[in-house]
């Protein structure tokens, strides 16, 4: 039942992007996100989409899996699109009481939609081809600069890691508790919203105990291996860009050469 | 129909579906539990055991194949699921993963108060459930979590007893118990079931536990039913069962090393009983 959340979860394939140095798909990411900012226009949106269709394809992630991720945004999704139509102003093209359909507020929820999906696919793509420590190391990488100011870059990343490490734990281990619990005659679906938010009650309390309990245990093994922070720590294997990353950046660029061209003429 | 209490009809079940690592946990998995029974259910870690216990009590859909329960098919629609989890009772491995109430009483009564009984009931049948597991008294208004890993399995098994199941599924019962804590379990087990009549599965990777008191072993091996007969029988595979990772009970291996050796000893014993009898006689024949 939990299964379903995608998001920060790895999907493990042999494929070029999985392959791929994490530095590369990070800020690949980022440059994808911010190119959905850049133009309203259709065009560029199709651009995009064409582009993530691609990258997808050779993630060899299935597609139905990616699909997947986006029911946890459905709401939000709705909710947006729904605000968009109904409260932009301009020419109407259809109204019922106090509310109005316009043609500028159908145009922008659209646009909205499509910027949304595009964005949750375009990063859980990153975190499905990407194994947890691969990303952080990368984001230490990538955030090694903000040192000079002080930044404690090394602690963050590691705090990032472990709350990413834990996720699948802490689902798995919700969904072991639920069983258990529905072993003892729960029910976690009937009732209005207190009853059910009552039901939760048994699977929080071990679920936090555990997790207080693992935390503590990790700190343990932590401090039992000496670990003092990132003061002259090195690494076992070292992120090194290869050809097919200085490939995934000519591609990038190209892509939003594209998107700008696209978005200033068309 | 003569009793066949619950009936695991062609069960397939497959984890990771639609991803490229799909594994299939039970594969075509038939077999019938009689009311009384007293199963051993073993296997190796990922042999699917886990998995065939939660489809007990429609814990899981399987993918094809169902359980009919008291002749009824448990997952078509209407049928009351809720209801079953109180006929038939799943202990899981870690009481770590459902104690959450303020005292042992209170968690004990979870499981009444959702069957639906009234007050009086349900804490008759709670306090009745935490004798029957052999917690004193002192236990009772203490929290759960101050007690021992022994007292705190006693506890989830109490709290499962407290809704009167017909059949009793317990998923490694034993497990990180230390020797005493082991043998008192599992006699506690035992007493429950010659008093009360309960229908018993006894999940476990241990031979020792099972070859002792079960009637009945269940032998699984990647999602499949390899031997499902009396002990006796199960263990005389004994190379077989070392194929999958799994072993005869210690002193069956001690039987067939001195029949070996010489001594005129019946090799199919399989508790310390019965080899202590067949060794006594192969030794007063000798003289």
């Amino acid at each position: 039942m939990l299964r379903d959340i995608t998001i920060g979860q790895y999907y493990s394939a042999d494929s070029v992007l999985h392959r791929m140095d994490p530095r590369t798909k990070l800020l690949g990411t980022m440059i994808y996100l911010v190119s959905l900012f850049l133009f309203d226009s259709a065009p560029v949106y199709a651009l995009a989409a064409v582009f993530l269709g691609v990258v997808i394809m050779l993630s060899k992630v299935p597609f139905s899996y990616m699909v997947k991720g986006l029911k946890s945004i459905l709401f939000l999704l709705l909710f947006t699109v729904f605000m968009n139509m109904l409260f932009v102003k301009g020419e109407v093209i259809w109204s019922f009481w106090k509310l109005q359909v316009t043609r500028e507020g159908l145009r922008k929820s659209g646009f909205m939609a499509a910027r949304l999906i595009l964005l949750i696919l375009g990063s859980n793509l990153m975190t499905l081809t990407t194994t947890p420590t691969r990303l952080t190391n990368a984001m230490e990488s990538v955030m090694k600069p903000l040192k000079l100011i002080k930044v404690p870059v090394h602690e963050i990343a590691m705090m990032m890691s472990i709350a990413l490490r834990f996720i699948p734990i802490l689902l798995d281990e919700t969904d072991k508790i639920m069983k258990a619990q529905l072993a003892r005659g729960a029910d976690f679906e009937s009732g209005n919203l207190i009853r059910k938010a009552k039901s939760m009650v048994p699977v929080l309390v071990p679920l936090f105990i555990s997790a207080f309990r693992r935390a503590n245990d990790l700190a343990m093994a932590m401090e039992a291996r000496c670990y003092h922070g990132g003061k002259g720590r090195t690494q076992m294997k070292p992120l090194k860009y290869a050809g097919r990353d200085f490939a995934a950046y000519a591609v990038l660029l190209l892509y939003l050469a594209g998107v700008i061209v696209i978005g200033k003429f068309l | 129909m003569e009793d066949m209490k619950l009936i695991a009809d062609h069960l397939v079940y497959e984890y990771n579906k639609g991803t490229n690592q799909t594994v299939r946990a039970l594969d075509d998995v038939n077999f019938v539990i009689r009311t009384g029974e007293f199963i051993g259910l073993i296997g190796h870690t990922g042999s699917g055991k886990s998995t065939l216990v939660q489809h007990l009590n429609a814990l899981l859909k399987p993918d094809s194949g169902t359980i009919y329960y008291d002749g009824a098919d448990v997952f078509e629609k209407g049928y009351d699921r809720k209801a079953l989890r109180g006929k038939v009772g799943l202990v899981f491995q870690y009481p770590e993963h459902q104690l959450f109430e303020e005292t042992v009483f209170k968690e004990v009564c979870y499981g009444p108060i959702n069957m639906g009984l009234d007050t009086k009931e349900v804490e008759m049948t709670a306090y009745a459930a935490i004798k029957r597991v052999g917690l004193p008294d002192e236990c009772i208004d203490q929290s759960p979590f101050d007690l021992s890993g022994g007292q705190k399995r006693r506890v989830a098994i109490a709290s499962v007893l407290a809704m009167k199941p017909e059949i009793l599924v317990l998923d490694e019962p034993t497990a990180g118990l230390d020797p005493k804590g082991r043998d008192e379990l599992l006699s506690m087990i035992v007493e429950l079931r010659e008093k009360e009549g309960i229908t018993v599965v006894l999940v476990s990777h241990s031979m020792e536990d099972v070859a002792e008191y079960v009637e009945r072993i269940i032998v699984m091996d990647k999602g499949k039913i390899l031997y499902d007969d009396v002990p006796k029988a199960v263990f005389s595979h004994a190379e077989e069962l070392e194929a999958i990772g799994l072993a005869a009970p210690q002193v069956t291996y001690i039987l067939k090393d001195l029949k070996a050796a010489g001594f005129d000893v019946d090799t199919t014993g399989i508790t310390l009983a019965e080899a202590k009898e067949t060794i006594l006689q192969a030794l007063t024949w000798k003289h």
